[in-house]
């Protein structure tokens, strides 16, 4: 196996096979921790909050994988796998679980859930074949809806999740009640030159990264991966490609069920109501950043893109805090922070919309 | 003998390095019926575009030769010029719009206005849009065209939901309509029609040319033209073979024109082969139809013995690639299929491929390869998805044994790529069809469909997979099913060829069979009819 096609290594034409979109984010992250060195912002702080919020996202991103693999494009319903693992979590509480068992038991619930709101999903998704993009979001915000009724009418009585005043569960509950606050981001917690490390997280990532990698290299999951390529492909070699869309979006949900849980644990809270809105988007543009394609994602980019979106977004608060001084009134400093996100999110569908009509 | 209208002078036409047309000259008189003749792909409707300036030829560098009208060189660089000169021309496919009358389509864009007061000022402002139709004007002059092709529909009839024989007739009212129309070309009209639409057309088509209009007419069919033609002028691979009076030839004739001597490949000898008439029957196939648009099987009935080459050709159209498609799932299927005497449900592709069958797809880039993927993956795709090979103990892709099957295969088909990581969108033809080839074999099926295996690919290229076809039956014993446009192709190498035309099977030949019986088999006439007209 030595006749390996030597090819040309230079540092150039590495720079040329990362996908633009990663390429343009990656400098703007770098402009922004260069800026953070030069105005005096303690570094250590800032690699933590970046490294705490890939650790929270990672998962979450890692949902549009099976969606974007087998032709259903990006997962803009992913609320619909936030809401699973919020209920799998509340259904949890309610029994007055904590700790440990909290974490687990959760986590298996929102699998379970999110597997069958995932299949349900699927079907709707083959049934809209051709617009999923423009059904996909609608679906998420009308489950979102749903759900807002559904936590205010669960007859769940456990007081450290009702409201104060009247029936309803609260739009945050707090973990610490039930001991099952920052579990994952304490365990095996560090310190080194300042930052912090949050291993309990990182570890629960990489072992969703990995098996996700390993799925597609299973028949099932190469599978899926033809059917998005080509579907009269796949249907020529004996591939039922309506099954393969709905276990594709089945894991995507399941997937997008865990990483609300990881995300509670690492905030502290399950937050309800309107939060499951707030997710796909940010998920959708890390993975792109990434270097995905709404035709094609692997697992690097989830990687790649989750770090450097979210760090983007951890920097770039306390920088532009720093930067603009004592100027920050009326939250200038949120505001641009909001305008960083969102337009970050914007350059990356364009380019998707861009690369999809190629 | 009535005066020459139109003459062709040398036409050729190049697409892309591909020459279709070389050095073509006939002409047509004035209100004869001309029928121009060729297999697919002799390059009847390239001309005719020219002849009608449609953008596809000069958006692909033009042509050589001339046109001239009545003596005198035109220049026709768009349909509208070709209109100016009196040329009319039905397309093969239709150019109607739904959602607007008979009449309103008969007079598209070429609208007959009123004047009113509100028009003359805004027409000013926006042009001629504005102005009112002379609805009035408009039916009664669609009314005309319709009477001279004997059609009693009401003018005001909406385009939508019209049976597709009346499109074509609208069509055909549409060129008539135009003022001072001269020849009128129909390319294949018939091949949608019903045979009574086609007589009614027929009839029609005389109407127009006893006006003084010149037809020229494509078609298949051979009678029809035998019928209603004039002169009949013969293509062949882009070349002119004759220009004939129609009585001064028969369809037995015509039909050895068209198909002609080709390039040949010369048929192997058949020894070795591990086939006889007593061999089981391997695939018995009864009364199948087939919903592959524009390939429909209209009840096909046939069986291949095991180890048996089994040709199956025809004009393109006429339904030949819908029998593999069907039987392997890919389009919507019903008839009653044995493999080795075992009854099969149509429509389970994961089923036919368990059993053994395999399939090389004629659409290489939808349906046979992955195109974005490496060719290891191709090669290995089918096998891995049906029988669960070249996975490891955990239910993974093996790398290791991937890679050793699939560098044998680019070694025994000698497939020319960088390596076995390429993407196979990066390859020629050819060594596409060969990964294609090679995924099917990796299957190691009992029953190979191969369809169109040597379409657009080079000459060495398709030696090598015909003979490795050959060599497939002779050493394994495999059954292949060869589905091609190329006669010489199936002659070459099957130990039957069957023809299909209209969705059915006229006959089946032995390949060594003349080509005049292949010919007119292909226009759908059986053998019987075809002594007879001799
Ligand atoms: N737009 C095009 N671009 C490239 N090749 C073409 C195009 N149209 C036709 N051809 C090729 O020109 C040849 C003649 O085609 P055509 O005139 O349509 O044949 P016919 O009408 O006799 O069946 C064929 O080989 C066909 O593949
Ligand atoms: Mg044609």
């Amino acid at each position: 196996m030595s006749e390996k096609v030597t090819e040309n290594v230079s540092f150039l034409s590495l720079i040329r096979k990362i996908p633009f979109s990663t390429r343009a984010v990656g400098l703007f992250y770098i402009a922004v921790v260069i800026t953070g060195v030069v105005v005096g912002w303690p570094f250590g702080m800032l690699i933590s909050s970046s490294l705490h919020l890939f650790g929270v996202w990672a998962i979450l991103t890692l949902a549009n994988v099976p969606s974007i693999q087998s032709g259903t494009g990006p997962n803009f319903a992913l609320p619909i796998g936030i809401v699973s693992g919020l209920l799998a979590m509340v259904l949890i509480l309610a029994m007055n679980v904590m700790g440990w068992m909290f974490m687990l038991l959760s986590t298996i619930l929102a699998i379970i859930l999110g597997s069958i709101a995932g299949f349900f999903y699927g079907r709707l998704m083959n049934a809209v074949k051709g617009s999923e993009m423009a059904i996909a979001p609608y679906t998420g915000f009308a489950i979102t809806a749903i759900f807002g009724l559904v936590w205010l009418t669960l007859p769940i009585d456990h007081p450290n999740m009702l409201f104060f005043l009247g029936d309803g569960l609260r739009h945050q509950i707090p973990l610490d009640y039930f001991n099952a606050n920052f579990i994952l981001a304490n365990l095996l917690q560090f310190e080194i030159a300042g930052v912090t490390v949050r291993t309990g997280e990182l570890i629960v990532v990489f072992v969703a990264c990995a098996l996700m990698w390993l799925f597609f290299r299973t028949k099932t999951g190469i599978a899926i991966s033809a059917v998005g390529r080509s579907p009269m492909f796949a249907k020529a070699a004996g591939i039922n490609v309506n099954r393969s869309r709905i276990i594709a979006n089945m894991i995507s949900t399941a997937v997008a069920a865990v990483g609300i849980v990881v995300y509670a644990q690492g905030f502290g809270f399950v937050q309800l109501y309107d939060f499951p809105m707030f997710f796909a988007f940010p998920a959708i543009a890390g993975i792109l950043v990434g270097g995905a394609s709404g035709q094609r994602a692997r697992v690097m980019n989830v990687i790649v893109g989750a770090f450097l979106f979210q760090g983007l977004l951890a920097l770039a608060l306390p920088v532009f805090t720093r930067v603009l001084a004592d100027t920050d009134v009326g939250g200038v400093v949120n505001q641009i922070r909001m305008i960083v996100q969102n337009g970050i999110i914007l350059y990356a569908l364009a380019l998707m919309a861009r690369g999809a009509k190629q | 003998m009535s005066r020459t209208l139109l003459e062709f002078k040398n036409i050729s036409k190049t697409y892309s390095g591909n020459q279709v047309l070389k050095d073509v000259s006939f002409d047509i008189r004035e209100g004869e019926i001309h029928a121009l003749l060729g297999e697919n792909g002799a390059g009847k409707s390239t001309i005719m575009n020219i002849l009608f300036g449609m953008p596809v030829i000069h958006s692909t560098g033009g042509f050589e030769g001339e046109l001239h009208i009545d003596e005198k060189k035109v220049d026709v660089n768009s349909p509208f010029d070709a209109m100016a000169l009196g040329i009319g021309m039905v397309h093969q496919e239709f150019m109607l719009i739904p959602g607007f009358t008979i009449a309103e389509n008969v007079k598209l864009n070429r609208e007959i206005e009123k004047n009113n007061i509100i028009n003359t000022i805004t027409s000013s402002l926006f042009g001629k849009r504005m102005k009112t139709l002379d609805r009035k004007a408009m039916n009664r002059d669609a009314r005309k065209a319709l009477d001279k092709l004997d059609m009693s529909i009401e003018e005001f009839t909406l385009v939508q939901g019209l049976p597709i024989g009346y499109m074509q007739f609208v069509e055909i009212a549409r060129e008539i309509d135009k003022k001072g129309l001269k020849v009128l070309v129909l390319d294949e009209p018939t091949a949608v029609l019903t045979e009574s639409e086609a007589e009614h057309l027929l009839s029609a088509m005389r109407n127009i040319a006893a006006l003084g209009i010149a037809i020229v007419f494509i078609s298949h069919r051979l009678n029809e033209i035998t019928a209603v033609s004039d002169r009949v002028t013969i293509l062949r691979d882009g070349e002119h073979v004759i220009t004939k009076d129609t009585k001064d030839t028969n369809v037995l004739e015509i039909a050895e024109y068209m198909v002609g001597r080709k390039v040949s490949i010369d048929r192997t000898s058949g020894e070795g082969r591990q086939f006889d008439d007593n061999s089981d029957i391997a695939l018995s196939v009864k009364d199948l139809y087939v919903a592959m648009p524009n390939e429909q099987v209209k009840g096909i009935s046939f069986d291949v013995r095991k180890g048996e080459i089994f040709g199956i050709g025809g004009l393109a159209g006429q339904g030949k690639l819908g029998i593999a498609n069907g039987l392997m799932g890919i389009y919507e299927a019903k008839g009653d299929i044995l493999i080795n005497g075992q009854k099969v449900a149509l429509g389970k592709t994961r089923q036919m491929l368990g059993m053994g069958a395999a399939f090389v797809s004629e659409d290489r880039k939808g349906v046979g390869l992955l195109i974005e993927e490496s060719i290891e993956d191709n090669i290995v795709f089918t096998a891995m998805n049906i029988h669960s090979e070249f996975l490891n103990a955990l239910g993974l892709a093996n790398k290791h044994t991937i890679r050793e099957h699939a560098r044998k295969m680019i070694k025994e088909l000698d497939i020319r790529c960088t390596s076995e990581k390429q993407h196979t969108g990066r390859l020629s033809g050819g060594n596409q069809q060969k990964v294609c080839l090679a995924r099917a074999l990796t299957q190691k099926p009992s029953i190979l469909f191969v369809s169109e295996p040597t379409r657009g690919i080079d000459i060495g290229a398709k030696k090598l997979i015909l003979d490795l076809l050959l060599k497939l039956s002779r050493e394994q014993g495999m059954t292949i099913i060869m589905t091609s446009s190329e006669l010489a192709e199936l002659c070459s190498i099957s130990d039957r060829v069957a023809i299909v035309c209209e969705g059915e099977m006229v006959g089946i030949l032995p390949p060594d069979a003349s080509l005049s019986k292949f010919g007119l088999m292909m226009s759908g006439i059986k053998e019987a009819e075809g002594e007879v007209a001799s």
